[in-house]
This record gives C-alpha cells, sequence and structure tokens, in this order.
C-alpha cells in the first residue's frame, strides 16, 4: 500500500469516484470527482492534534462501528494516503465560528475548512475495474438471530474484534458482557449458496476464513471450544486441505449441518443451536457463548454504476460478466477494460492479486503495442442508403455507432467487434460486414442450391461454436449423411432473414440456423438476436402455409461435436420429409409474400405453452416478455422451441 | 461497397491432406469441377498444401498466373487460415483475398462411408468458395494511436496490485478510490489465509 502512495508513476485519487468515461480502447476519456478531504494530505504528518480536540463521535466504520472515532480522523493507522480526512457530514459546522477547533489545533496548518470537491480529466488507453466486492449483511434477513442477539456477529466482525488495532486490542470479547466466551461456534454459507437469499453461488472464501479463524483461537485459547456448522468444507487450492486438517488435530471439531435456529438464552446471553447433523442423521442441540456468521461476499453496490459508465454485463449472479469465462478470464467484453479481483467474482486475496497482475499484463500487452489494431471485420454504413433509424445501435452489444438523429450512422472501428448483427438487422441493406457481406453470403447459399437443391440442407454455422463443433465432429470422427452444406459467419447474429428466404426460394427443404449458448455468445448476446429473427420467420413462415419447421434453431457449442453430429442426421430426417412439390409451392409463395403483421407477445411473464419443431412435443416453459431465454425441448433437447401462445393472431393476420 | 470483380483471376489449390482427405474425396476430380467454375483460371490439388512446399506452389501460381483471389479446400479455417493469409501476403497478395473449402473436418472426416457424395459435397463447398471469392475485397487492420495510460478503479487489494505492475512497467497509472484510503476490505482482516499473517 505505501508503494502506491510514494510511487511516480501512479496517481492516487481517494475520495474519488469516476462519473463519465467517453471514448474507447486506447482513448478513454474519463472524469473523475474528488471530494474535498478538507486536511492537505501532503503537509499533514497524522499527528492526530486535531482529532484530540474534535467534539465530535461517531460510529468508526472501519471498526464496524464496534468503536467510536471523531468527525476528523485517520480512517485506520496505516492508511495510504497516511493523512487525516474530515467527514462534513459528521462535522458541527465546517463554519469556524460553528467550531474550527481543529483548524486551530493544527500547526501546520493543513486543514482548510473552505476546501471543494474538484472535478478532474484525464486520458487512458485501458481500464482495470477492481470494484471489489463486499460482505453479505445478515441484517437485512435476521438470519440466526443477527441484530437481535448481542453475541451472534458476522465473519467481519470477528476480524476487527481478533484485531491488535482493532477496539478490543485484540482480545476476542462477547460484546453482551466484555466476557472471552468459553466456546464459540461458526455457522458457514451465511448469504452463500442461497437462492431465496439471491446469492445462489459458493462464495469462495468463507471456508478458508473460518478454518483461518478457528486456527487464530486455537493458537491463541488453547481450550476455547470451537464448532464449525457447514454444508460442505470447501479447502481445495494449494495448502488449504492441510490448515483444515491442523485446525482438526488442535481441536476444532466440525459438524456438518446448518442450524435451523438459534436462541438465545435470556439470562446469560449464550446461544443455542439446533442442528440436524446430516452424517448421523440425529437433530442435535449446542449451546455455545459466541456465534460467528460466515458471511459470503456479495457484488459491491459500486458494480451497478461501473457496469453502467463503460457499458459492461452482469453475470446472473451480479457480478460482472468477462469475455469468455475460460479463454479471457480478465478481459471485460469491452475491448481495453479489464477485471481485478472481487468485482468479477468472489475471490481471496490471493487469486485477487493473481487477477490483479493478469489484468495488468493484459493492459501492458494492449499499451505496448504503440498503435491500436483493430480486426478487418468491421462494418461500414452507406450514408446514401442509411436513414437514421438507430436499428444498428439497438443491436450492437458493444455501442460501436456514433448516432446522432437525422444524421448516418458511424461505425466506430476500433470499438466493432464484427459481429455482424447490425448487417442483419438493417432493413435499408446500408451496413456492409467486411468479409461477410451480403454479396458474398448470397453467392454461397446460390452457389450451394446451384445444382439438386433438394438433396442438402442449408446451415448457417457460427465461427466459434457451431462451425467448431463441426470440426470437433470432424476430429472425433463423427459420421453423418452428406447432405449439409454449412456457411460460416462470425457470429449467428449475421444471418438475416432475407439469407433464409433466399435459401427457400432457391428449393432449399431445410435450413438450419445454429450458433452458441447463449452463456457462451461471442458478442455479448448478438445471439438473442438471432433467435428473434428466426422466430419471427417460423412466424411469418406459418402464415404463409409454409412449415416452420423446415427452418431449424440450434445452440451448440465448439465442445459438443456430438450434438452436431445428432443435429445433421435430425436435419437429414427432416429433410426427406420435404416433398418436391412441397418445395415448388414454397418457390412460388416466395416470389411474392404477403406481408405478415408481427405476432402479439405476452405480455406479463409466466408459464406459457411451447412446440418443439424437431420433436413435435408441447410443453410449458416460463417466458419473460422482451427477455430472450435460451430455450430447449424437455424431450429432444433441440432449441427449435417455438412459442404457441396467440396462434390465432398470426393465422389472422394471414388471412387479411 | 465491394462489387465483383469483373474479370477475378481466381486460383484452387485442393489439398490432399494425405490420406485425410484424398482417401475419401476424389480430389482430382473436385480439382477438374474448379476448373470448370467462372473466374476459375487454375486449380491443382497438393499433398499438403499448408506445408513449406504446398505454400510455395500457392505463391508460385500467384505470379505465373496472376492470381488476383485464392481458394484453398483443405482443412477448416479455424485451423490454417492465419496460414494462407501469411502465404498471400508474402506473394504480396492482401491477405485477405483468400477463402477456404473446408472439405476435410467438414466433409472427409465425417463422410467417411459415402465416397460419391462427399465428392460431390467437397465440389458444392468449393463453388460457395470461389463464388464468395468473386466478391472478396481487399482489407486492411486499421491501427489508431494509444494513450499510455490506465485507469484503475478500486483500490483494495486487486487495483493495487494492478496499478503496482502496471506503473513498474513505466505506465502511467491513475487510480481512483471511493474511500478515504487504500487496502478495502483485505485492511480489515486481522489474519489472512493460507499465511496465517497480517493483510497489511
Amino acid at each position: 500500500m505505501a508503494d502506491v502512495g510514494r510511487h511516480p508513476r501512479i496517481r492516487l485519487l481517494t475520495l474519488a469516484e469516476v462519473t463519465e468515461v467517453a471514448g474507447h480502447v486506447g482513448n478513454f476519456r474519463v472524469t473523475v470527482r474528488q471530494k474535498a478531504r478538507f486536511v492537505n494530505e501532503k503537509e499533514c504528518t497524522a499527528c492526530g492534534e486535531c482529532a484530540k480536540v474534535c467534539p465530535q463521535l461517531v460510529p468508526d466504520e472501519f471498526n464496524l462501528g464496534l468503536s467510536l472515532r471523531h468527525a476528523i480522523y485517520q480512517p485506520f493507522p496505516q492508511a495510504i494516503p497516511a493523512a487525516y480526512v474530515l467527514n462534513p457530514a459528521d462535522c458541527l459546522g465546517l463554519n469556524p465560528i460553528a467550531c474550527g477547533k481543529c483548524a486551530r489545533a493544527c500547526d501546520k496548518k493543513c486543514i482548510n475548512l473552505e476546501d471543494q470537491d474538484r472535478e478532474l480529466k484525464f486520458e487512458v488507453g485501458a481500464i482495470i475495474v477492481a470494484t471489489g466486492m463486499e460482505p453479505f449483511d445478515p441484517f437485512d434477513k435476521g438470519d440466526f438471530g443477527y441484530g437481535r442477539y448481542a453475541n451472534v456477529i458476522t465473519a467481519m466482525e470477528f476480524e476487527r474484534l481478533a484485531s491488535s488495532g482493532g477496539p478490543t486490542g485484540g482480545e476476542l470479547l462477547r460484546l453482551s458482557d466484555r466476557r472471552k466466551p468459553a466456546s464459540i461456534a461458526f455457522i458457514q454459507c451465511v448469504g452463500s449458496r442461497c437462492a431465496e437469499q439471491g446469492t445462489p453461488y459458493c462464495s469462495n472464501i468463507c471456508c478458508m476464513n473460518t478454518i483461518k479463524d478457528a486456527l487464530v483461537l486455537k493458537e491463541h485459547y488453547p481450550d476455547m471450544e470451537v464448532k464449525v456448522f457447514y454444508i460442505d468444507l470447501r479447502a481445495f487450492a494449494k495448502g488449504f486441505e492441510e490448515m483444515l486438517w491442523r485446525s482438526k488435530r488442535l481441536g476444532v471439531k466440525y459438524i456438518r449441518g446448518i442450524p435451523g435456529e438459534v436462541e438465545e438464552d435470556g439470562q446469560t446471553a449464550n446461544l443455542r443451536l439446533y442442528v440436524e447433523n446430516t452424517e448421523t442423521g440425529k437433530i442435535e442441540n449446542h449451546e455455545v457463548e459466541m456465534v460467528v456468521l460466515a458471511t459470503g461476499v456479495r457484488p459491491a453496490k459500486t458494480t451497478e454504476a461501473i457496469k453502467q459508465l463503460l457499458s459492461l454485463q452482469l453475470h446472473p449472479e451480479g457480478f460482472l460478466l468477462e469475455a469468455h469465462p475460460k479463454l479471457q478470464p480478465v478481459d471485460s467484453p469491452i475491448r481495453g477494460v479489464f477485471y481485478a479481483g472481487g468485482a468479477e467474482g468472489p475471490k481471496d486475496i490471493k487469486d485477487s492479486v493473481t487477477q490483479a497482475s493478469a489484468a495488468a499484463g493484459r493492459a501492458a500487452r494492449l499499451l505496448a503495442q504503440g498503435t491500436l489494431a483493430a480486426e478487418p471485420y468491421t462494418v461500414a454504413v452507406d450514408p446514401a442508403k442509411c436513414r437514421a433509424c438507430g436499428a444498428c445501435l439497438k443491436v450492437c452489444s458493444y455501442q460501436a455507432f456514433e448516432w446522432e438523429k437525422g444524421k448516418p450512422a458511424k461505425p466506430i472501428e476500433a470499438v466493432c467487434a464484427g459481429c455482424g448483427t447490425c448487417a442483419a438487422e438493417c432493413r435499408f441493406d446500408a451496413i456492409e460486414a467486411h468479409q461477410f457481406t451480403d454479396e458474398q453470403i448470397l453467392a454461397q447459399i446460390e452457389a450451394a442450391l446451384a445444382e439438386e437443391p433438394e438433396s442438402k440442407s442449408l446451415v448457417f454455422a457460427c465461427h466459434w461454436c457451431s462451425f467448431a463443433a463441426a470440426d470437433t465432429a470432424g476430429v472425433a470422427r463423427g459420421q453423418y449423411p452428406a447432405r449439409q452444406v454449412l456457411i460460416r459467419t462470425m457470429c449467428s447474429g449475421r444471418v438475416a432473414e432475407e439469407f433464409v428466404l433466399k435459401a427457400f426460394a432457391l428449393g432449399a427443404p431445410v435450413v438450419l440456423v445454429s450458433g452458441c449458448h447463449f452463456a457462451d455468445c461471442h458478442y455479448l448476446n448478438a445471439n438473442r438476436h438471432t433467435q428473434r429473427r428466426v422466430e419471427r420467420l417460423w412466424d411469418r413462415l406459418e402464415a404463409w402455409g409454409i412449415r416452420p419447421e423446415r427452418l431449424q434453431l440450434e445452440w451448440i457449442s465448439a465442445a459438443q461435436g456430438q450434438r452436431f453430429v445428432y443435429t445433421m442426421q435430425e436435419l437429414e430426417k427432416l429433410r426427406q420429409t420435404v416433398t418436391p412439390e412441397e418445395i415448388e409451392k414454397t418457390k412460388e409463395i416466395l416470389r411474392n409474400p404477403p406481408r405478415v403483421a408481427p405476432r402479439p407477445e405476452p405480455k406479463e411473464p409466466g408459464e406459457q405453452p411451447f412446440r418443439c419443431l424437431r420433436c413435435g412435443k408441447e410443453f410449458k416453459l416460463h417466458y419473460i416478455p422482451g427477455k430472450p431465454q435460451e430455450r430447449t425441448c424437455p424431450y429432444c433437447e433441440s432449441n427449435s422451441v417455438r412459442l404457441l401462445v396467440l396462434k390465432e393472431a398470426a393465422v389472422s393476420a394471414s388471412a387479411k | 461497397m465491394s462489387t465483383q470483380v469483373s474479370e477475378p483471376r481466381i486460383g484452387v489449390f485442393v489439398c490432399r491432406c494425405g490420406t485425410n482427405i484424398a482417401a475419401t474425396v476424389n480430389v482430382e476430380q473436385v480439382a477438374e469441377f474448379a476448373r470448370s467454375l467462372p473466374g476459375v483460371v487454375y486449380a491443382q490439388t497438393g499433398l499438403y498444401v499448408c506445408s513449406e512446399p504446398g505454400q510455395k506452389e500457392i505463391q508460385k501460381a500467384i505470379a505465373e498466373q496472376n492470381l488476383d483471389r485464392v481458394v484453398v479446400a483443405a482443412c477448416s479455417p479455424r485451423m490454417h487460415e492465419p496460414t494462407f493469409r501469411a502465404c498471400l501476403a508474402q506473394a504480396g497478395m492482401n491477405p485477405f483475398l483468400l477463402e477456404i473449402a473446408n472439405i476435410r473436418e467438414g466433409c472427409s472426416w465425417v463422410h467417411t462411408s459415402e465416397p460419391e457424395r462427399a465428392t460431390k459435397k467437397a465440389c458444392d463447398l468449393v463453388r460457395m468458395a470461389v463464388a464468395k471469392a468473386r466478391y472478396l475485397a481487399p482489407l486492411t487492420e486499421r491501427r489508431f494511436p494509444l494513450k499510455d495510460a490506465v485507469l484503475v478503479v478500486g483500490g483494495g487489494v486487486a487495483g493495487i496490485q494492478a496499478s503496482l505492475d502496471l506503473a513498474d512497467a513505466g505506465h502511467q497509472v491513475y487510480l481512483v478510490e471511493r474511500s478515504p484510503s487504500l487496502g478495502g476490505l483485505m485492511a480489515q482482516l486481522h489474519k489472512t489465509y493460507p499465511t496465517m499473517d497480517c493483510a497489511i
């Protein structure tokens, strides 16, 4: 920490928040608002004379309210910057007439009661988001009597009570009577692995933190009875299992089972825990003098703000979503933005440090290039054709367009990731996706169906997942009938409705659109647009009297070679059901297809009937309007799953 | 906007990949078929087109036949696209004037029991690649200036480590922390595992 304070190339801005980030990778323009400190951090020697005369006392955040501090204070003895700070909200009044004792007590005259907030602007090439995580607060849920029973504390409160710099000078005391407890229980997974509390995940750190706490206790107080109530003990990393065994050797008791209830004895303020020991199947009760809740972690409250500022995305658990969970774990999906520490997911110090160095390495790699290379798979907008409707920007996961009302959209080459979704979305043919242009793909479709179109199925496959799955199938020598031809696009989002209709118009019996599973999409969520387009095509095909099942949709990951083979086999079965007459009729219809009104969507979330367009079975799935979800047939695992509700509306539209 | 080259000069190179492709797909027939396609002025087979001699053949043909588009019918583009792009660049061609027909992972390896259909499919894949090649346009990687500075948001253990690494590596760092001090959650910990020492 001290190294940061004195490093010539680090400008440390405390009491500061990023308020705006403009620009893009290589050239982010950052605005920071720094709150007034009221103490000159360079001049202050942290002598503490100011605090001595401060008449105000408030709970000390650093000790979680277990001690008091003054309105002018040092957050903790080793704080960096090593300077006092005045919190105006705690102060009697910054007006020297109201108080001003601190300013008079400071010999060096470092205290300026007229200090103002400042705004700073600077430019950077890369950003590392290290906004962290925060402990779960069991007070919200009233878990295990926390907040009601004085001797039920959280893991963080335990840290402060055990710390020699803490409110008790390192003596572990009960809050009810300031007495050392003779027995103590740790309850694991408080705010972890519990979907009801919104924290379905494992918090990663609490098992080891409890084992560490138990060791600390046994080293200081060998006679203290220490019990740990757990679901599973996750001591998975190097040296962890050994720590667990060491604690067991020192007498720490591990009981598999989470107490259903904690009761306080009104006389002694001891706590009684009722628990089903899942190893013996017996209900037990344990009386202890203190309970520590091994509270998990959740995303910091600031995560949402940084997400908004940088157009990042969140994992369903609320932590920041990485570009790829396996291969780009410290890259955000936004180029030039990297993750370090708990903001990306629960992690301990070692993992945070490791990821921070990795993020620094990734940022340094970017900066070391001197200039920034942008892949040529970007897009060009023809200003003569663009009608400034803004549809491209709406579907762009990267906000890679400069857009002003009434002016042609302007792609930002450095930001564009090259999925081509905008080119598929543009109704005015104004966007060209380099290396995957409309002309090129239409030429491929025509060539594919030039001879005996009735004998093949046309498959659109995305570069990252489904095309890669075809490779995986090949490497494994998975066999399927030689009846399919693949067209590769970078993302399934590039597949325009026009391409599918062109294939049917040229006599294709069956078309498959395939891409990554929702969680794997290499362009954040571009394949949601694929699903939307396929769903709309199903409606249109049906309204025109073309069997919608002739258009299939599958999500196949790069690893799912088997799934690819199976899909190809199923596709061939489907192709055999399409008669030459049907193909001719389709061609006829598509020569002059009538307009089809969009089918109304259900307005409320809830169970809705769906039909699988592969196996034909009907079933119910949860549906949330405006929130596309990956849908899988519970019978055959196909993703060609179509909403059935309001079918009448589509039929009536076709009748018009 | 790209348009079709009026008179493209496309060269097609069909790889045998030892027997990986040639055992199932009749590569000579595929090359013969390629010669019949509009725009194709040259087509040949090769034992291993990706090998050094195989690439030399491509470069030789580019020079001798004055090719302006190259189609390689071989393994998946996920495998050797960078190889062949570099090969074109070396021959003085724009590396993006290349299209690959995947006749190995996507054909010979998955249709071993039906060589005739596999050959037909390989022809289709080559026809598609040639059709796309006619519309390929030269592309250039763009380069943008970079600001040699990094913003680190958050002064906990991760932000501290990232800042020090970057600053030590010579980059300017702006470390923004919301609270009055560095340290984050870490600073509040009494002892830390697995070393059992203090956090700060």
